[in-house]
């Protein structure tokens, strides 16, 4: 605006020809402050703090998503002069749970507004505790739903029909003939027991019930009666109930003080020998030693692990030689859409809590 | 002598309307024939037909927990003993039990079988046989449809899923000594949501529909016939009139067909090329169904993501195969062959 009442200014006093000459150095002015306001807006963009750029942090086309929005630092850079970058991360974007959120690093971050999880496990964060120091802790429910019932399903088809081992036998050069030791259980019409019946649990009853499965499922509280209908799910009011009649038990809990350790060696007793263990939860929520002693001694069929504690397992760990045993490494999220759809989350509920917004998915201690 | 006494048993049951009792011999039974009508085993054994199988056991054979299904109502000869003497066994034969294809169903071996009255398949296909042959010499062909088609479903499923996934990769770097990190660029594809194209709704194809339809996925199907309106709207599955439509729509093509020799090479260079580079072949139909060297080509350069197969012709294959999730041809799960005693 100021430059228009210079134009305008300019115009009455001047003649047309030194006008225009100096119009031409107006809109240079102009082009130049237009140029310093994008600047300043691009330098307001607040500061990020990431893991890293690579296979083990942030791939290229989910750094793509935060630039928009902030600039990024990643631990390496930050760590090289603390002093100098710590005070202008107001974001930490945490991925795979790195780098870890103790109080030395939050002690470094005095303009921190937010710990924004890409993930809805918060397990390893203390919330109470960064909430004290002023900080938001958001996550992304809702978006990993799909893509983690999808990795429940894949373990318990793969793990009762054998595919792993069916594999390797066809890939096998030595086999002339197909082995009928290749016999597996039956998934259509066995019963699924579902401890954790949340927006993922769910997803894998109705894929369950696709398969004309018999649901049963033990939640801290029960679902509406169209819910369990909408499924075919029954509600166990006592765990032991679902796991003495369950043929594939799947774990989908968030990992709590309360679900720590929830299935351990008198749990596993109860589940029948032909039952397999289905974990998409945490490592924590069974009892890994417990689980080791049951494959082993056949107290139940087998198992299908998304997780474990720790991830990945010592090299010498026994559930990593036994032949009953399939792991996959928490890939419950790997997919490219919806890797892409967490980062999004992840960033709007920075982008609000820096803002001073209420963030979307903004995690509240109970 | 002995035939008498057995016959006069016979009538005395009818006309006392006693219950029947199986024995195992006659001796001491004076007491028991006041309860019961007695007719040794031995007698009942020798009633029962003359079925020829391949062996117990062993990789083609009738599963030893089986066998008793089977003796329930047949005497069992196993194949290396028919060959023995054949002149002597061979008119006995009433029926010939085939499991996984064996014993085969030949020429040669059935001009042994005079009195063969069926060939009776275990599965569904019957490819491997020639029926009109068989039906020529008077003997009668069958299969078991159904019985098959939730267990050959669930492993469409589990295909899909494993390929998607990449179940396999995950457990070997999983187990892998040299694994220290959690890997984050194991990225598969999406399953819910994602479009699912079967070829083939029969009974099999159906109950995939029903699969992929919990998982949210949008279904299509193309068939030689429509499928009423109520079987589309229970599974939310879509008719493809033409081929190409569900191909170049799809990111999962399911084959669900039989062999016959309008689908044998139905899936080639062409089809393939139709395909979406992101989408996955998963093949439970016959390895016949696919051109394998076309597959193969396609795979090699990317023309599509992923196969996923549970046949492949022949089977075993020789030793090949990098690029596809191959799982050898075994769908029928041991729950399902005890429910169908």
């Amino acid at each position: 605006m100021t430059c228009l009442c210079y134009l305008r200014c300019v115009r009455k006093l001047w003649t047309p020809a030194e006008a225009s000459q100096l119009l031409k150095v107006v809109n240079l002015h102009r082009s130049v402050h237009q140029l310093q306001h994008k600047k300043v807006m691009a330098e307001e963009k607040p500061w990020a703090l990431i893991s890293e750029v690579s296979e083990q942090g942030y791939l290229e086309e989910m750094v793509d998503v935060i630039k928009p929005h902030f600039h990024i630092i990643n631990y390496k850079d930050f760590q090289q002069n603390q002093q100098l970058h710590g005070p202008k991360i107001q974001a930490l974007l945490l991925w795979n749970a790195f780098p870890v959120v103790e109080p030395s690093l939050l002690s470094l971050l005095p303009s921190l507004k937010v710990v924004a999880n890409g993930g809805v496990g918060i397990d390893h964060l203390d919330v109470p505790y960064i909430n004290s120091l002023g900080v938001k802790v958001t996550n992304t429910p809702g978006v990993v739903s799909n893509a983690t019932a999808d990795i429940g399903m894949a373990l318990l088809l793969a793990s009762a029909r054998k595919v792993v081992e069916g594999h390797q036998v066809a890939m096998d050069p030595k086999i002339t003939h197909i082995p009928q030791s290749l016999m597996g259980v039956e998934v259509s019409e066995s019963t699924l027991g579902i401890i954790g019946m949340g927006h993922i649990g769910y997803k894998i009853a109705q894929r369950g019930k696709g398969f004309d499965m018999k649901i049963l499922y033990h939640n801290r509280s029960r679902r509406s009666v169209e819910d369990e209908q909408a499924v075919g799910a029954t509600y166990c009011a006592n765990m032991d109930d679902l796991l003495k009649e369950s043929d594939f038990v799947m774990l989908a809990v968030n990992l709590t003080p309360e679900t720590t350790r929830l299935i351990g060696h008198r749990q596993l007793s109860l589940m029948k020998p032909t039952a397999t263990l289905v974990n998409v939860s945490r490592g924590l929520v069974v009892d890994q030693d417990a689980l080791v002693k049951a494959l082993q001694s056949g107290t139940i069929r087998a198992a299908a692990l998304d997780v474990t504690y720790p991830e990945p397992l010592p090299r010498d760990h026994p559930l990593l030689g036994l032949p009953n045993v399939l792991i996959t490494p928490h890939v419950g999220t790997h997919t490219l859409a919806t890797t892409i759809k967490m980062v999004q989350q992840m960033v709007d509920n920075a982008v609000a809590a820096v803002k001073g917004q209420t963030a979307p998915n903004e995690v509240k201690p109970k | 002598m002995m035939e008498m006494f057995y016959f006069h048993l016979h009538l005395q049951a009818m006309e006392q309307d006693k219950p029947w009792a199986l024995i195992s011999e006659v001796g001491g039974v004076s007491q028991m024939m006041e309860m019961f009508c007695v007719l040794p085993r031995q007698a009942m054994e020798q009633d029962k037909p003359w079925a020829l199988i391949s062996e117990v056991g062993g990789d083609c054979g009738l599963l030893e927990d089986h066998l008793d299904i089977v003796k329930h109502h047949f005497q069992v000869l196993c194949y290396q003993d028919f060959l023995q003497n054949p002149e002597l066994h061979g008119p006995k034969v009433q029926a010939l039990l085939m499991w996984r294809y064996y014993p085969e169903a030949r020429p040669a071996l059935l001009r042994m079988l005079p009195s063969l009255k069926v060939v009776s398949s275990g599965g569904a296909g019957v490819d491997h046989l020639d029926v009109a042959f068989i039906n020529g010499l008077g003997a009668k062909v069958s299969n078991t449809p159904g019985v098959v088609s939730r267990a050959t479903a669930d492993l469409a499923m589990g295909l899909l899923l494993a390929s998607a996934r990449r179940i396999l990769e995950g457990h070997r770097v999983a187990r892998d000594p040299e694994t220290r990190r959690i890997p984050l660029n194991l990225q598969g594809a999406d399953v819910s949501g994602a479009t699912l194209g079967i070829v083939g709704m029969g009974d099999t194809g159906f109950k995939i529909a029903q699969r992929g339809h919990g998982f949210e996925m949008d279904v299509l199907y193309h068939n030689r016939n429509r499928r009423s309106l109520e079987d589309e709207q229970a599974v939310g599955a879509t008719f493809c009139q033409k081929l190409d439509e569900l191909l170049t729509r799809s990111d999962f093509v399911v084959l669900a067909v039989r062999l016959t020799s309008e689908t044998a090479g139905l899936i080639g260079t062409r089809e393939l090329e139709l395909m979406k580079p992101t989408a996955t072949l998963v093949n439970i139909s016959r390895g016949q169904v696919v051109d394998q060297d076309a597959l193969v080509q396609a795979l090699r350069s990317g023309t599509i993501r992923a196969a996923a197969l549970d046949v492949t012709h022949p089977e075993p294959l020789p030793r090949s195969g990098k690029h596809s999730v191959s799982q050898s041809h075994v769908q029928m799960t041991q729950k399902n062959i005890e429910t169908d005693s």
